[in-house]
Order: C-alpha cells, then structure tokens, then sequence
C-alpha cells in the first residue's frame, strides 16, 4: 500500500465518530474605516516603529526623492515593470549605475550581491500592522531583487493603502509569488534584544505617493 | 477519492524526537538547578507574554479572530482527508511534487534521496519544527550531507551542539557572553575582537551564512499554512534567511505535517492576525513568504513538499484530544506558563515543549511510549495556556484526559497493587462514612510526633516523598475540626464523628 493511501486510510480511521463541521464565526473586522490621510498617518507610524525610513511624497516628485535616496549607491537595479515616471535621472537612461531585470533577462545572484540598491513598486500595504506586500508583478519583480540588495527602496501609491490585513487579502492573487515585509530585516534571538538587520536588505526606504 | 475500506485500525504512533527519555520530574529537578537558564527564561517569558498583552489589546476583535481561528482549525480536522487531496491537487497542477511519509524514518529518506538527485551535498535550512521532531539533520549527517541551520538562534544551538529549548527563540537558555564564545569557537574566518553585542553577533551570522545562502543549490524548509483551495504554502520569519532559502536555491523541499492547512486563502487573514502577536508579539512578523508551486524564472524551480503523519492521524483518533492538532506553533502558552518558565523548554524531552508538548507529545507518541508518561503531570492546571492560545485548544481538559489515559492505560497491564493503589483503596474506605474518618482522626495526635520539636514534617515515605520534595508539612493539629466542632457545639446525643442534625447547624 502507498504512503498516501496508508496514511488517508488512518485519517479516515480516525475521523470515523464523524465530527461535525462547524460553521465558522467571522464575526471579526472585515475593514476599517479609515479616510487615505489617516491611513498614510496610521502607516508611517508603523514603519517608524519598525526602523523603516519613511517619506511622503506627491506623485510627481517620487523621482527627485528616489535620486535622493540613491545618492550613495554606486548601483541599483530595477524591474523592468518600473513606472518609468519615477525614474528621470539627470543621466536618464544612461545612467551607468542603472541594471535591468525581468524574468527573459535575470541578473545572476553574485550580480546582484554586488549591487547596493533595489528600488520596486508594491501591490498593497496595510496601514495597521505595517505591512507592506509585493506579488511579483512587473513593477516589483522577481523576488530575488528585493532581497539580495542591502538596501530596498520601495514605492507605495497611496491608494494601494488599505487598514486592515483581510482588505489586503482580498486584493491579492494567493498564487502568485507573494512577499510580507514589516520593516528592514530584524532578528530578537540574542537575549530578546531587537537588532534591525539580518539576511534581508537592512535598509528599507518607504515612498508613500499621494 | 481514496477508497476507505471502513476499517477501524489501531492508532499508529509517531517516531523520532517526540519522546521524554527521563520522567519530568528527574529532568525538571535537574534543569532548575541551572541558574542562567532560570534567569533567561523568565526574563525572556516575561518580556513577550508583556509585549503579546500589549499587541492583543490593541485588536478590538481579538476574540472574534480567536473563535474563527478556532472554528476553522477544528472544520480542518473534520475535514481533512478531502483537503489533503484538494491541496495535493492544486499544488501539483502549479508544478510542485509531493511525497507522503507515514512516519519519521520514512521522512527522512524521502528528503535524502531528494537531495542526492541533486548531487548536492549540502543544504541550507529553514528553522523548521517538523525537520526537528523526525531528527532529520542527524540523519542527513549520517547519509554524509550537511545541513546549515539559517536561523540565528538554530545556528547558534547547532554550532553549540545543543537542543532548542523553546520553539520560538530556541537560544534563549544562552547569554550574550556565551553566544559570543561559540561564534569564536565554532566559526572559521570570525573575526578573533568579536563583542559580544547581539548586533555584532547578528553581523557576524550575517558574514558567516552569506557566501552559503548566495551558493546554496537546496534549501530545506517548514512551513506554517498550508491553503487547499489554492495549493500556496505560507512560512512566516523575520530575519530574512527564510527568504534567502525560499527564494535563491534551484530546489526547495518543505517538511509539513498534515495538520497544518488551511481550507481557503481568505482564512489566512484570521492566522496572519492570530500569529505575529501570539507569537513575538509584534503587530506584524519582518518577512513573510507564500508560494504556490512553482513560478516559471522566480524562485525554485523543483519544488517538492512532504506530508508527515507521524502520529498525527492518531492523535487526531483521540476524540478529545485532537484539538491539540489546532496548534500553530506560536509558543504563547509556553510564556505564560508558571511550570515551564522555571524548568525550561529542556526538561520536557520532545521538540515539542511547555503545555501543548506537554499534550502533544504523547498523543503523537501513545501515552506509554518512553516517559511520556510522564508530561501531562507536568502542570498546575491553572488555565493560562487556554487564554493564551490564539485557536482555543483547551489544554487543561486534554492534560485531565491524558491523565486518565495514563491511569487506565496502566490499569490492565499490573499484577501488584502499587502505593497508589493501596492509598486510593484506603482513602475509599476511610471517607466513605463518617464514623471510620472519625477513627482515624483520633490517631492526629500521634502523628504530630513524627513532626518532633519543630513541628515540621520534612520528609514523608514512599510516593508521599514527592510532597515533601521541595516543602515542608506543618505538624497536624492535636484534633480535627470535626471534633473540635463537636467538642465547640456539644450537644449530648451527636458523638464524635456524627454528623450534626439539620436544625443544629449554624
């Protein structure tokens, strides 16, 4: 007999007082009530407390904050999903520190230890708890760009904010690669004490676009 | 659909490190001894059962999601032959492979002969409780592969060569001082100035695991959700080296126990609340990462999950045990509790430690495997795991339960009364009517004399000897309160040990 059938053979065993199936209570908050500036207010709050950089910025000026965030990296690497609004430099495309990358066009993983900076757009986020969720679409790319790079810049449009996690959900396709960041990387296991940055990127740069 | 051919079978327990190998009282008593330990502990349970209180209040439907967390784990159960397939199904179409394994050994198998179709002899890991309860790094050893535990606390335990002992921060029984001991002992290339700073000790982890995550060909991973109606895996860190191994490897096996789904995506949302603040009581966890088979040009491309029974299906069997099963490894009820912050994750033998080890273990193992006799004594009752725990498993009725279980288990199998015996027998006899308590209390004043001058009795005979193990017994008192009523209220027909008539009670 095969494992499968062996062991589906002894949950029916075991199940055999036939226990009811409950009806499940979802008496709990589907969403919150919040209008987008308490949302931004709620969600800054949250990403402070987590040792995030945050800044709230018009759409229009989302490129002069990223050039400002990127004065110190010698490179950084984009999806080639980018919305291309938020990326004109004074050198443009010929931006030598610039890398491309896509799913026909993946940077190695060496290649993409030697660069400084990732900057990726963001499915949605959710105010209460933080959180912002990338699902790989071409404006966030794959998920080994938002990881290896040490330092992550991430572009929130506003109304990509919602409250509370079950509005998040809804949002989502679950079968597509899907990452939950709260926060640079952070680890409490020496003596309880939290240390902002592990194997993630150890810098994490909100852009919240009104 | 499988066929079920309708016949009641045995249960057939789990294997591998689910076992006390010495009672628990001998491992407590011995553990309690450690004064580091001790002094970690309670800070460490002190400081996460504050924060969780601090983040539960902060959710005005905390009670709400707990009854929903609740409600669907206990549908999973019901339900689960039907979800297994339908996750099997789903995952499978999306290009992911899965094994089943009845029990730890053939777990372990199944994940080796995964790796050597590699070539590889090496592994990155993801802190993974299923991989610990079927004891696979011994094993991969033994089959001449390594495994790198990725998770600072792991990576310090296995550098240490040590147990975990607690499932959410398994280093805690260690201090700064002595992690950075190990780091300089264990570690090649570490640099020799080394403080013993947790960021410093962080960074040096960093370095040290760096070249293996970005080299790394396999990772081998748990994983906390499992949704059937999508086929995705959920698994929920925060430093990152999840990510790393879920993400940069070519292949990717996860280990999951076959209690661990979830029959819908949209009940995520209930266990992605429940979780970060049961378990580190953080709002939200850094890193969570949810697949669904395999994404073609993201991530691994040969995905592969097995399905562990070993001895869930029979714990899943004891109608009032199964309930244990709802556990999502959060540790809450290992903070709050008054037995386990002073012994420690240790003394309870099993990867599974605190209150749920103290149920889960022999419901997976069978109540007579080894010690685990032993566990569900290992608690005061006082309730606190059941408040605490984000999907209501009421672990006090299963610990009662596990007793009875224990006491009738033993009740075939002997031929010679023991002392428990014998005293139960007495006691039935002794307070069956008034008159014979009456009796035996006029022997008090003899026993004050095994109390001598200072009216303590510091060691009883026998099984009584575990009452005056760590506490003294005041000397009893010259007379019982039923004679000293007697003798207060005196009326001339209720002799001693008569109960007083109706109308003469105050």
């Amino acid at each position: 007999m095969s494992a499968r059938t062996e062991i589906l053979e002894r949950i029916h065993g075991a199940l055999s007082d036939r226990p009811e199936v409950p009806t499940v209570p979802r008496a709990y908050m589907a969403e919150s009530e919040l209008d987008e500036a308490e949302l931004i207010r709620l969600l800054i709050d949250r990403l402070v407390d987590y040792k995030a950089q945050v800044s709230v910025v018009d759409h229009q000026d989302v490129s002069t904050r990223i050039n400002e965030l990127l004065a110190g990296a010698s490179s950084y690497v984009l999806p080639s999903g980018l919305d291309p609004d938020w990326l004109t430099t004074a050198e443009g495309k010929d931006d030598h520190r610039r890398r491309m990358d896509s799913i026909d066009a993946p940077l190695g993983i060496s290649e993409l230890d030697n660069i400084d900076t990732v900057i990726t757009g963001s499915a949605v986020s959710v105010a209460e708890t933080g959180t912002i969720i990338l699902d790989g679409s071409p404006n966030q790319g794959r998920r080994a760009i938002s990881l290896v790079p040490d330092h992550h810049i991430c572009v929130v449009r506003a109304g990509d904010i919602v409250g509370i996690l079950p509005e998040a959900l809804r949002r989502l396709d679950g079968t597509r690669p899907i990452t939950m960041i709260s926060g640079p990387s952070a680890t409490s296991d020496i003596e309880l004490e939290r240390v902002e940055g592990v194997h993630g990127p150890r810098r994490l740069d909100v852009i919240i676009a009104r | 659909m499988s066929t079920f051919l309708g016949m009641p079978a045995l249960p057939v327990y789990g294997s591998g490190n689910l076992h006390a190998s010495e009672s628990f009282p001998k491992s407590a008593h011995r553990e309690l001894g450690n004064a580091q330990l001790r002094s970690n502990l309670g800070h460490a349970t002190r400081t996460i059962r504050d924060k969780r209180t601090q983040v539960v209040s902060e959710l005005p439907d905390w009670e709400q999601l707990r009854d929903a967390g609740s409600a669907i784990k206990e549908s999973v159960m019901a339900r689960l032959p039907e979800l297994l397939e339908q996750f099997e199904q789903n995952f499978t179409a999306r290009g992911g492979v899965i094994h089943w394994a009845r029990d730890a050994g053939e777990a372990n198998r199944i994940v080796a002969g995964l790796i050597r179709d590699t070539g590889e002899t090496e592994v990155v890991k993801v802190k993974s409780m299923a991989t610990q309860e079927i004891g696979l790094n011994e094993y991969l050893e033994e089959q001449g592969i390594a495994a790198f535990e990725t998770d600072l606390a792991e990576l310090i335990v296995q550098l240490d060569h040590d147990k975990p002992s607690h499932i959410l921060v398994p280093a805690i029984h260690k201090n700064r001082t002595q992690v950075r001991d190990i780091f300089l002992r264990e570690m090649e290339n570490v640099d020799p100035d080394l403080t013993n700073e947790p960021s410093k000790l962080a960074a040096a982890a960093r370095t040290h695991l760096r070249r293996k995550f970005l080299t790394a060909k396999v990772a081998v991973s748990g994983a906390n959700f499992a949704l059937a109606d999508s086929g995705t895996l959920a698994v929920v860190e925060s430093e990152g080296n999840g990510r790393m191994c879920l993400t940069l490897p070519e292949t990717l096996i996860t280990v999951m126990g076959i209690e661990k789904l979830l029959p819908t995506w949209q009940d995520l949302e209930v266990f992605m609340q429940l979780l970060p603040r049961s378990s580190t009581g953080e709002r939200m966890n850094p890193y969570t990462s949810l697949w669904t088979g395999v994404t073609e040009g993201d991530g691994p491309q040969n995905v592969h999950l097995v399905l562990l029974d070993n001895g869930r299906s029979a714990a899943l069997a004891d109608e009032m045990g199964r309930s244990a099963l709802h556990c999502i490894r959060c540790s809450a009820c290992m903070n709050v509790c008054p037995v386990y912050e002073r012994t420690g994750g240790h003394a309870y033998g099993s990867t599974y430690p605190g209150p749920i080890g103290a149920i889960l273990s022999p419901l997976m193992t069978g109540i007579q495997a080894e010690e685990n006799d032993s566990l569900p004594y290992a608690s005061s009752l006082c309730g606190a795991c059941y408040d605490a725990c984000p999907v209501k498993i009421n672990i006090p009725d299963i610990l009662v339960h596990l007793r009875s279980v224990d006491v009738d288990s033993k009740r075939g199998t002997k031929k010679v009364p023991n002392q428990m015996d014998v005293g139960m027998k007495a006691a039935s006899w002794a307070l069956s009517s008034g008159k014979r308590l009456g009796l035996i209390e006029k022997g008090l004043p003899l026993s004050r004399l095994a109390a001598g001058p200072n009216k303590k009795i510091t060691k009883l005979p026998g099984i009584a000897a575990g009452w005056t193990q760590s506490r003294d017994i005041p000397a009893p008192p010259t007379q019982s309160f039923r004679a000293w009523w007697n003798k207060e209220h005196h009326t001339p027909d209720a002799g001693v040990g008569t109960p007083l008539k109706k109308e003469e009670q105050p």
